[in-house]
């Protein structure tokens, strides 16, 4: 378990999600103080029954978005490593959306702002609910040298994957 | 307006393939909150005058999507759906999971109301205000999991063209049909997410009937503001924690009925009901667990308990086959009733029945009744179309099942559901064959039997409830007891799910969630004296007027099925069953207390006393 006094990553192990969505109910409750799924910063996807997983910022080590804001309307936290919105510079342009391998940051539905996860400030909102619900699809560790990345793939992809996974060939007729 | 509603409706009138916005009378809302309750109401108030002459499968019916003012917060997503029944002729509220009334209520909808006939098939598609009559000739004809390919794509696709800058568009919630529903079978559910499905009703043909494929609905609103956040917050986490204390509830489900109602309750439906007992240990939850799920957690919006899972088989005879756990109802009807007593059978059973659009429950209660028919050579092999309707042949009922789904030769008889064919059959044969009928008022029932006394059912649960063989919402005495159905009424139209959280919440903690929600104080005995009630008189009020094609007589019809009265042939409660005298005075006591007359008909004064005028008025011929 990190502490948290370090940085850290949402480890996700998508195969135990099980769609319940408390993570999007916590995500929105605790940012937006309303349950508001499509403002929520983590969105589980379920383009195929039973392969539902949460998209969510994978805080990749090189930030591709925050690179590509041209606004300078995204930064790294320094405590938790987190992607960080300036609200007030952030024009909803979308250039961080195209920049993301896993095109996972999207628009604010009320705002003409970009919703992208900042980890809470260290203490994930997402992660405490799975955990106390012990499905585990989600778990804070400790940031050390690993391809965050790769955890920054487009739902259709993500689907691919876990659909094969559940249901071998037959997941094609589903995609 | 009141906290907790989105604050209007939504009418689609699909004759003139227009749609508005509606708004709702808000002492209904108040005395009827949403979901069921709301549905008798809404029905009651556009029908009544013509109920008799209502075809359910015809353009006048009104067809109704209605979640409440706890979907979405209450754990578990639900959402109700309703219409004059095609089984009861009565109102039935068929609940169903999943994020539907979730979204719509995100939507800015507190329901959907569809009225009229599309010419050619259509889906509606809503995204916020944004509401569309789409063309659904494509999809029309799909089978279930085919048609939520289907529409995840085309809608995902229009949102990506119509706000491409938005990110990545999530999948929008649906509710569809499959060939069953499109074929007016009565047997036809409402599906959501595959495999979920409100069956009991028959709506998935009334569906069909308005030629409405499907809804999808994306909302990007939040769910409406509450009176008390804090407390609401404070109540999810006793539900979850309640529903964390039960880690066999979570981690099977209903997925251990199918053993244990048998071996333990002898309450299983066996072979159309001729046993409820049976001890095969190759139907143990283990079985399933081991050798067929695939997921082990699969829940609904907010759900902590995850009663789902998925199982896959992956191969022999029935590879392919994905279906739910099945839950308990599925692996009986669906399994011992048709003398099917493996995992893989089930499966398979349940993964087509799920594909059709078709209710297991109803079409494995119909399917074990046509194969008692050939047992006792009523029946034959010619009649069946060829098909040898025998006890443990799972490629014959999946054979038959097709044949229902499509109306296809003796299947189109079948897809009157039970008791219709029984009275078909009857005078084909020249015989009395509802004795086999194990259902109530139109509606098969459920696979929980009362013959043990040992399950939660009880002797008059069925023979008195206003949802008939519904067994979600069984009846018993008193009528303001736990074991009245004015409870289910209210899960049904607060609309939650009465699994999530178990069985350990104290009752009044639903009360407080609907407080905590609205700001509106009712307690549970508000309830079962005000709007509970009125809800059950006018169900009960609609059920009797029934028509056009059948009525229901209550001296005869507010019973069991005749199996009931049979003693059970084998298990520990072998000799067992039903006591004539004893239902015959508690269906009197039940009467009594709802404050009906002595032939079953809501009394003047009651209907008076509960503001029910038109009710009454509308009751004088059957008081005759």
């Amino acid at each position: 378990m990190a502490t948290n006094k370090e940085p850290i990553w949402i480890a996700r192990d998508l195969a135990r999600c099980s769609g319940c969505r408390k993570c999007e109910i916590a995500c929105s409750l605790y940012h937006e103080n309303r349950i508001w799924p499509e403002a929520s910063r983590v969105r589980i996807f379920m383009l195929v029954p039973g392969a539902d997983f949460p998209h969510l910022c994978a805080q990749c080590d090189d930030y591709p978005c925050v690179e590509a804001c041209p606004f300078k309307a995204l930064s790294v936290s320094k405590k938790t490593s987190a992607v960080l919105v300036n609200d007030k510079k952030c024009t909803g342009c979308g250039k961080c959306i195209e920049a993301c391998p896993g095109r996972i940051p999207h628009m604010h539905p009320a705002e003409n702002k970009i919703v992208i996860c900042d980890l809470c400030n260290g203490n994930p909102q997402c992660v405490k609910v799975c955990q106390e619900g012990e499905w585990n699809a989600l778990k804070t560790v400790t940031r050390r040298e690993h391809p965050y990345k790769l955890y920054a793939r487009k739902p259709e992809e993500q689907t691919r994957n876990l659909a094969t996974k559940l249901y071998g060939e037959k997941a094609e007729e589903f995609i | 307006m009141i906290l907790g509603y989105a604050g209007k409706f939504l009418e689609i009138n699909l004759t003139e393939g227009t749609f508005k916005d509606v708004k709702l009378d808000d002492k209904w809302l108040k005395d009827y909150i949403g979901g069921r309750a709301l549905a008798a109401k809404i029905l009651c108030d556009r029908l009544i005058d013509k109920w008799e002459q209502v075809d359910p499968l015809g353009p006048d019916n009104v067809l109704l999507f209605l979640p409440g003012p706890l979907t979405g917060f209450y754990p578990g997503g639900r959402v109700c759906v309703s219409g004059k029944s095609p089984q009861s002729n009565g109102v039935v509220g068929s609940t169903v999971g999943g994020e539907f009334g979730v979204d719509l209520r995100c939507a800015g909808y507190d329901g959907v109301i569809v009225t009229g006939q599309a010419e050619k098939p259509v889906y509606v598609f809503i995204k916020d205000s944004d509401i569309e009559i789409r063309d659904a000739g494509s999809i029309w004809g799909k089978d279930c999991k085919e048609t939520n390919t289907l529409l995840n794509k085309e809608c995902r696709r229009l949102l990506n063209e119509r706000y491409p800058h938005y990110g990545e568009w999530k999948e929008p919630a649906k509710v569809y049909i499959g060939p069953a529903g499109e074929n007016k079978v009565r047997t036809a559910v409402v599906t959501a997410k595959w495999t979920h499905a409100a069956g009991y009703g028959g709506y998935g043909a009334v569906m069909g009937s308005k030629k409405l494929k499907a809804i999808a609905v994306k909302g990007t609103g939040p769910l409406p503001e509450v009176a008390d956040l804090g407390k609401v917050k404070r109540l999810i986490n006793i539900v979850a924690k309640s529903s964390y204390d039960n880690p066999l509830w979570r981690r099977w489900g209903t997925g251990g009925g199918g053993y244990t109602f048998a071996a333990n309750t002898s309450s299983e439906p066996v072979r159309n009901w001729q046993e409820e007992w049976h001890d095969e240990k190759s139907y143990g939850v283990d079985q399933f667990e081991n050798r067929l799920w695939v997921k082990q957690a699969w829940s609904d919006f907010g759900c902590p308990t995850n009663c789902m899972k998925i199982a896959y088989v992956k191969s022999g005879k029935f590879k392919g086959a994905i279906t739910d756990n099945p839950d308990y109802e599925l692996q009986a009807y669906l399994g011992p009733n048709l003398g099917l007593f493996t995992p893989e059978e089930d499966v398979f059973m349940a993964s087509l029945i799920d594909d059709l659009g078709l209710c297991g429950i109803q079409t494995g209660n119909v399917l074990g009744f046509a194969a008692e028919l050939f047992q006792r050579g009523i029946l034959t092999k010619k009649d069946l179309d060829g098909i040898e309707l025998k006890w443990g042949d799972a490629e014959a009922f999946a054979h038959m099942a097709k044949k229902i789904a499509l109306r296809e030769g003796i299947g189109d008889l079948l897809a009157e559901g039970t008791y219709r064919a029984a009275l078909k059959i009857g005078k084909m044969k020249d015989k009395d064959v509802l004795q086999y009928a194990v259902q109530s008022k139109g509606i098969g029932i459920g696979a929980h039997g009362i013959r043990s006394g040992k399950d939660f059912s009880t002797e008059i649960g069925y023979a008195c409830s206003v949802q008939c063989g519904d067994h979600t919402s069984m009846t018993g005495l008193p009528i303001d007891g736990p074991e009245s159905e004015v409870w289910e009424a209210f899960n049904d139209s607060a609309v939650i799910c009465n699994f999530s959280g178990g069985w350990s919440l104290r009752r009044n903690l639903k009360f407080d969630f609907y407080h905590a929600v609205t700001g509106l104080n009712l307690t549970r005995e508000d309830w079962a004296r005000s709007g509970g009630l009125k809800t059950l008189q006018i169900q009960r009020a609609l059920l009797l007027i029934g028509g056009p094609d059948l009525k229901w007589n209550p001296k005869i019809h507010d019973d069991n099925p005749s199996r009931f009265y049979e003693p059970l042939p084998s298990g520990p409660y072998k000799g067992k069953a039903a006591d004539r005298t004893s239902v015959r005075e508690s269906v009197q006591k039940y009467y009594e207390q709802a404050g009906w007359d002595e032939n079953g008909v809501p009394k003047s004064e009651t209907l008076k006393r509960l503001e029910l005028g038109n009710v009454d008025k509308a009751l004088k011929k059957q008081r005759k």
